[in-house]
């Protein structure tokens, strides 16, 4: 047996990259009221890279799969160390234009805090007001899709 | 702009699961064709405009008015299927399609359990593992990133967690009475019942009422319990919310 495999955040891990844990993401257009405008469902089929776990000496490594977003792939890489997540890096992220730089400069740090602060609430999911697809980049949600926490 | 659903599926055979998770994709965008009112060609638009009848649309077209105004009744007109006075079924459409998506999945031989989180509103069914239930946080308003509580599914083999606020995208939230934004004192309502239908149509209706009148109508409802944080950053519950909370 698997020294770690008693630890929970690790197994939850390993369950997504045997794609029982199934993160789709998907964008829809039923908004609520704000002033009209053209919405356009913009269907984001997550395509799914190989994921696959490296042990070593500061943890283990586990990299997610690549999803497909409307800004580009994005594709996240957790380290586990006695079970527990010791850190959470973004391996590949939209960065084509200044926008996305501008966003990524605070989103991608927010990112690994969020993860690290769900995982010591030990939650699933997270209900907050609606999200928009924008908003979604920065969500605790996302953190928790993007680790497979 | 759109929102973002997510799926958390424990259980079952990965390709039965894959089909099924592909499924309720179709079906979230089926439903936003049919019930989008951004979209001029809708059916929901197309009726609105009086170029269709309910009997010519989709079958769920019927399903969804007859809870939306099921959902009227029961909150005393605070819910609406109409905004400026044309036929608008949004607000009901978001939790029941979740609701409806989750209940897919949960029916592959196998699944022990599903979480759907459609924009901040989750419909979770059966458990994640044998000996955890499903946990939520429910996300701070006045705080971002930050949690205001965290509930628990322990013991409940359907549970629903809506969230109502101004936190993520301003205020939104329309009086049916005068048509303008609510004036209200909460940033934000979580509602915890067995269904996400029903869970988020009282969220929506409990916000546009106020912190008092939400509490007193909340508690008024079976298997329904509650959160509400108000401007001034108060926090008030249902009387058994406590159970909930881990």
């Amino acid at each position: 047996m698997h020294p770690l495999k008693k630890n929970r955040p690790l197994r939850r891990i390993m369950l997504a990259s045997a794609a029982t844990v199934s993160g789709v993401v998907m964008l829809l257009a039923l908004k609520p009221h704000t002033a009209p405008q053209v919405a356009v469902a913009s269907p984001a089929p997550s395509s799914s890279s190989s994921s696959g776990a490296v042990s070593g000496k500061g943890g283990t490594t586990v990299t997610g799969d690549s999803v497909q977003t409307r800004w580009g792939p994005v594709q996240v890489r957790v380290t586990v160390q006695n079970g527990k997540i010791t850190d959470v890096t973004a391996v590949t992220y939209p960065q084509d234009n200044p926008r996305d730089q501008q966003i990524n400069a605070y989103a991608i740090p927010q990112l690994r805090s969020e993860a690290l602060k769900a995982q010591s609430a030990d939650i699933d999911t997270v209900s907050g007001a609606t999200y928009t697809s924008d908003g979604y980049r920065q969500s605790l949600q996302s953190a928790l899709d993007s680790a497979g926490l | 702009m759109g929102t973002v659903f997510s799926f958390d599926v424990r259980g079952g055979e990965p390709q039965a699961v894959r089909v099924a998770l592909d499924e309720a994709v179709a079906s979230l965008h089926r439903v936003n064709e049919v019930f989008s009112t951004y979209c001029e060609g809708s059916q929901v638009s197309r009726m609105a405009r009086g170029e269709l009848t309910v009997g010519e649309c989709d079958p769920e077209v019927a399903e969804v008015l007859e809870l939306g105004a099921e959902a009227e009744r029961a909150s005393d007109g605070w819910f609406s299927l109409r905004y400026e006075g044309r036929l608008d079924p949004t607000g009901i459409v978001k939790g029941w399609a979740t609701e409806r998506a989750a209940r897919l999945i949960s029916g592959v031989p196998g699944v022990s359990g599903v979480s759907v989180n459609g924009g901040g509103d989750v419909q979770l069914l059966g458990v994640p593992g044998p000996e955890r239930p499903w946990r939520v946080g429910v996300s701070d308003p006045l705080r971002p990133g930050g949690l205001a509580a965290v509930v628990s599914a322990a013991g409940a083999d359907e549970l629903a967690v809506a969230t109502s606020g101004t936190a993520e995208r301003g205020a939104h939230i329309v009086d049916p009475r005068t048509g303008r934004s609510a004036v209200t004192d909460l940033v934000a309502v979580t509602v915890v019942a067995p269904r996400l239908t029903w869970a988020d149509c009282w969220a929506t209706a409990a916000f546009a009422m106020g912190s008092r009148e939400a509490l007193a109508w909340l508690e008024s409802l079976p298997d329904v319990e509650a959160l509400l944080i108000t401007a001034g950053d108060e926090v008030r519950c249902t009387g058994g919310l406590a159970r909930r909370l881990g």
